[in-house]
């Protein structure tokens, strides 16, 4: 493990001389932010038309986290694209020449994309739930409510391993084609539908979206999981870690 | 130093590189040659240790390279000019890898003036063309001021001075002393700049050799041999002499013969005893590149065909065909004769394809020296023609 400071200052340069870096973190948290405000929004006017059952169990903060799944994808795209950077353009053979060391390689691209993430998912996260309180008025909740912050650590949590997901899976993937192709319509769509057809919710919610968003629920009823927030969450840095380990595996195995 | 020991790689059934074993010594520029597709970057990226062998071993300066102490300030590689992100500024890709290595910054700018892209160290390395794209990858093996560099095919879109100034930074490399291992598929370049040559073919070493020694040992000598103008006879006359004594003469396009196999003083004999008079006997080297050609001539993968154009060219508008112009075309010069189509192709290429590029012998390839006439293009007429010369 030779030069983790270096390779880290590398890895930071790296990420901070391109430009998708900016554009996607900025994506995302414009879009988590602004179309959790827009539904806050929505549902402060519909408030009286909802069902009681919805009323009753109707989850503030889980509401204002609505626009996750449409910012998660920004996430996922700089996931991709820093590990896509490498295998996409070749500089891929430059850096494993300067660092022989794949799991160092590795390691510190992990932590440097890892760390930037959970800042810009923390900030989005805080931001997003209090735009999303201060919309939804006398409907909304406060930080200090029981499992609330828990709820909006979570939601920077969630941030960065969707991200680290992606990133690994990358890295098994090693083109950004086949990468963004699996991925965006998965997290968009498939995992989505999988969550809410009858027949294979059973299954799809150990998937690690539908799993890892628990964490941002303060009201369990709303979602009917067989498990809890953090149970919820952990099954997701499940998915993570596998995903990271594969990553690890094909980075060492396979030819540059 | 680098050394191989009977380095393999294979890909599924393809076997890139076989059993390659070879030297790279400190002190002087090595010429990695081949054809394209014939492993020469598999096995620099072996070196690297980017690929793994399927079996044998290579080694840097003792070590395998991912055992190598700070392997960045050891051996520094441009393996690709396109492999830089182009979002990404040409000082800041250097400084990424520079902080890899524990290079100070201060260094990027040195190599960015060394390689002469200070101007543009701030742009983004999308707009560079593919000249600058070399220099940039330059700049990043010499960053880490390593005893050991490696390049693949680093004057590829280079303009002269572009080339002139690589092969002069390879051979100050390694007059400090440092292994210099340069791959390319122009021999010519090769010839130029380095000091020993490593050649392979389908991924099998085929020489191991300085170029001095490659040059004495591949190129055949041969004589040029010149009859009077006018009279062909004469040059019939000697052909049939020197193929009678086991020589093998050709006709160049500009009249003269090629002669192979014979000793000049012994050309010399027998034109005198045939009784014909010489104005021409020379005796020549074939070039580098030639014999480069022929050693690698059956490895190489990608070979054209002949474009036929069947069905594409067009007759000309009235007049005669091309082809029948030939013979009576160009007064004065001497006619080739039955067997003997050594005519002169002086002026512009007829679009019709003259006759000696029909009749090239076959052993002598596609690299005569004198730039061969349009000789394939397959104008059918000129094929009639030929055959009727016979």
């Amino acid at each position: 493990m030779a030069h983790v400071s270096r390779v880290l200052k590398s890895e930071w340069t790296k990420v901070r001389s391109v430009r998708s870096t900016l554009w996607t973190l900025v994506a995302s948290v414009v879009v988590t932010v602004g179309l959790g405000a827009m539904i806050c929004t929505l549902t402060q006017s519909e408030f009286s038309r909802m069902s009681t059952r919805s009323q009753l169990t109707f989850d503030p903060t889980y509401t204002a986290f609505a626009g996750m799944s449409l910012g998660q994808l920004a996430m996922i795209a700089f996931g991709v694209l820093v590990v896509s950077a490498e295998y996409g353009t070749g500089m891929i053979r430059s850096s494993l020449t300067a660092v022989p060391q794949r799991g160092t390689f590795l390691l510190c691209k992990v932590l440097v994309a890892g760390l930037l993430v959970l800042v810009v998912g923390m900030v989005t996260s805080f931001a997003t739930f209090f735009l999303g309180q201060a919309l939804l008025g006398d409907h909304g909740t406060n930080i200090g409510e029981p499992g609330v912050l828990r709820a909006v650590l979570g939601g920077g949590l969630y941030m960065t391993l969707i991200m680290l997901f992606s990133l690994g899976f990358t890295f098994v993937m090693r083109s950004p084609l086949l990468a963004f192709a699996i991925l965006m319509p998965w997290f968009f769509l498939v995992a989505n539908i999988l969550g809410s057809v009858s027949a294979t919710k059973k299954f799809a919610q150990y998937l690690p979206d539908q799993a890892g968003g628990t964490v941002m629920s303060v009201v369990p009823d709303s979602l009917d999981r067989p498990y809890g927030p953090w149970g919820g969450l952990l099954i997701m840095v499940a998915w993570t870690a596998v995903a990271l380990l594969a990553g690890y595996v094909v980075l060492k195995k396979r030819d540059a | 130093m680098i050394e191989a020991y009977g380095l393999t790689k294979r890909y599924g059934a393809k076997t890139a590189v076989y059993n390659l074993t070879f030297q790279v010594r400190p002190g002087a520029v090595t010429g990695f040659l081949g054809p394209n597709g014939s492993g020469k970057s598999t096995t620099m990226r072996m070196i690297l240790g980017l690929d793994t062998p399927t079996s044998g071993q290579v080694t840097v300066g003792g070590h395998a390279f991912k055992g190598l102490p700070n392997a960045p300030r050891q051996v520094g590689a441009l393996l690709d000019a396109k492999a830089v992100h182009g979002g990404r500024s040409a000082r800041n890709h250097l400084l990424s890898l520079a902080q890899l290595s524990g290079i100070p910054t201060r260094r990027v700018d040195e190599v960015l003036g060394v390689v002469g892209l200070q101007e543009v160290g701030k742009k983004r390395s999308k707009g560079f063309s593919l000249g600058m794209g070399q220099r940039l990858g330059i700049a990043a093996a010499l960053l880490g001021d390593p005893q050991v560099l490696l390049f693949d095919e680093p004057v590829n879109g280079l303009d002269p001075e572009g080339i002139l100034w690589v092969r002069n930074l390879m051979k100050r490399l390694a007059s400090e002393g440092r292994t210099v291992f340069v791959s390319s598929h122009l021999m010519s370049e090769m010839a130029q700049t380095a000091d020993h040559l490593i050649v392979i073919g389908r991924g099998q070493l085929m020489a191991d050799m300085s170029v001095n020694e490659f040059i004495t040992r591949n190129s055949v000598g041969f004589a040029r041999v010149r009859t009077p103008e006018g009279e062909p006879e004469q040059q019939e006359k000697l052909t049939a002499v020197l193929q009678e004594a086991g020589g093998q003469p050709q006709p160049e396009g500009d009249g003269a013969l090629r002669v192979t196999g014979l000793p000049l003083p012994h050309i010399s004999d027998l034109a005198h005893h045939a009784g014909v008079r010489l104005w021409e006997l020379s005796p020549h080297q074939a070039s580098l590149e030639e014999a480069y050609m022929r050693m690698t001539q059956g490895s190489v993968d990608y070979r054209s065909t002949v474009d036929e154009r069947a069905g594409l060219q067009q007759q000309m508008p009235g007049g005669p065909l091309p082809g029948q112009q030939m013979p009576g075309g160009l007064p004065g010069t001497p006619m080739p004769g039955q067997h003997m189509p050594g005519a002169p192709v002086p002026g512009p290429p007829m679009p019709g394809g003259p006759v000696p590029g029909q009749q090239m012998p076959a052993q002598q390839g596609g690299w005569a020296p004198p730039p061969p006439p349009p000789q394939d293009a397959p104008n059918p007429y000129a094929r009639a023609e030929g055959g009727d010369a016979r």
